[in-house]
């Protein structure tokens, strides 16, 4: 028997340590290991409200648990880019320091 | 205390401790590693949750594909040891300020607004029959079919840019050389 909150301030613990992990470090390897830690707090939270509609209402319930699964895919995608853009850089730059992919910048 | 709260308290305890880990090794594989042990142990909620699917899909796809995918380039970059110096030195304490005050107003909001009611109870072993699978597939390619086939587009999607970033520009090369 636990409360749902329990499962939602876990989720918030998660969130804000990614957030963290974003604000303050400089390796932008680490940097993606943190949203992705983001995103597993977000699901956490998905599944733990599905499944406490799931048992207030007494019947199956898998809206929460599909949106885990879209989730997880966008996540999939978001890495392959991703790390694909940070080889890219490296490659260029021989460096991956965050703080000098400012070549955008006008 | 329930032995469910138990297996709670212990799991959150272990997912917080290796998030913190990812957060501070100065490994970067450490921190990859420490990374799949968080996934593992939020596997083990959703099993807790009662949603097995997405307990092994979590396992199969996060620590299994995209964390080997995660190494794999870590270890191609020889980026283990990659230390920056700081060059905004007020950023560090401003962030755990920042990060701190963030925590403590979304547990007191959720607390202050808390229906201790709302318990959540373990699965009964119902929870891990074919035929909840079933039910879950039929709201899948039913309800969210359109969802599904715009998901399955954007991976094509993410395939094809990685191809393109990954692939050597001959091409291009030659012709800036001729010019």
């Amino acid at each position: 028997m636990i409360s749902t909150d329990y499962y939602i301030i876990l989720s918030a613990i998660l969130f804000t340590i990614g957030a963290l992990g974003v604000l303050i470090r400089r390796n932008p390897l680490v940097i993606f290991m943190s949203i992705e830690l983001m995103l597993n707090a977000a699901n956490l939270a998905f599944v733990a409200f599905g499944r406490s509609w799931e048992i207030a209402k007494g019947e199956a319930f898998f809206n929460g648990q599909i949106f885990v699964f879209f989730v997880i895919a966008v996540a999939a995608a978001e890495v392959a880019v991703g790390l694909a853009l940070i080889v890219e850089i490296f490659k260029t730059k021989k460096n991956i320091n965050i703080d000098e992919m400012n070549s955008l910048k006008g | 205390m329930t032995s469910e709260l138990i297996v709670f308290l212990v799991l959150s305890l272990v997912a917080i401790a290796s998030a913190l880990g990812m957060l501070f090794s100065r490994n970067t594989i450490y921190s990859a590693l420490f990374l799949v042990l968080n996934f593992i142990t939020v596997a083990v909620f959703y099993l807790m949750l009662g949603a097995p699917f997405i307990a092994m899909s979590q396992i199969t796809v996060y620590a299994g594909a995209i964390m080997v995918l995660f190494l794999f380039v870590i270890m191609l970059l020889g980026a283990e040891q990659m230390t920056a110096p700081d060059a905004l030195s007020w950023q560090k304490p401003l962030a755990f300020l920042l990060a701190l005050t963030l925590t403590v107003e979304s547990v007191y909001l959720i607390f202050a607004r808390a229906k201790l009611d709302t318990v959540i109870t373990a699965p009964d072993a119902a929870t891990n029959s074919m035929e909840n699978l079933r039910e879950m597939a039929m709201t899948l390619f039913d309800k969210f079919l359109l969802p599904f086939e715009v998901t399955s587009i954007l991976l094509l999607v993410a395939m094809v840019g990685a191809i393109v970033l990954a692939k050597k520009e001959k091409g291009a090369r030659a012709k800036t050389s001729n010019s």
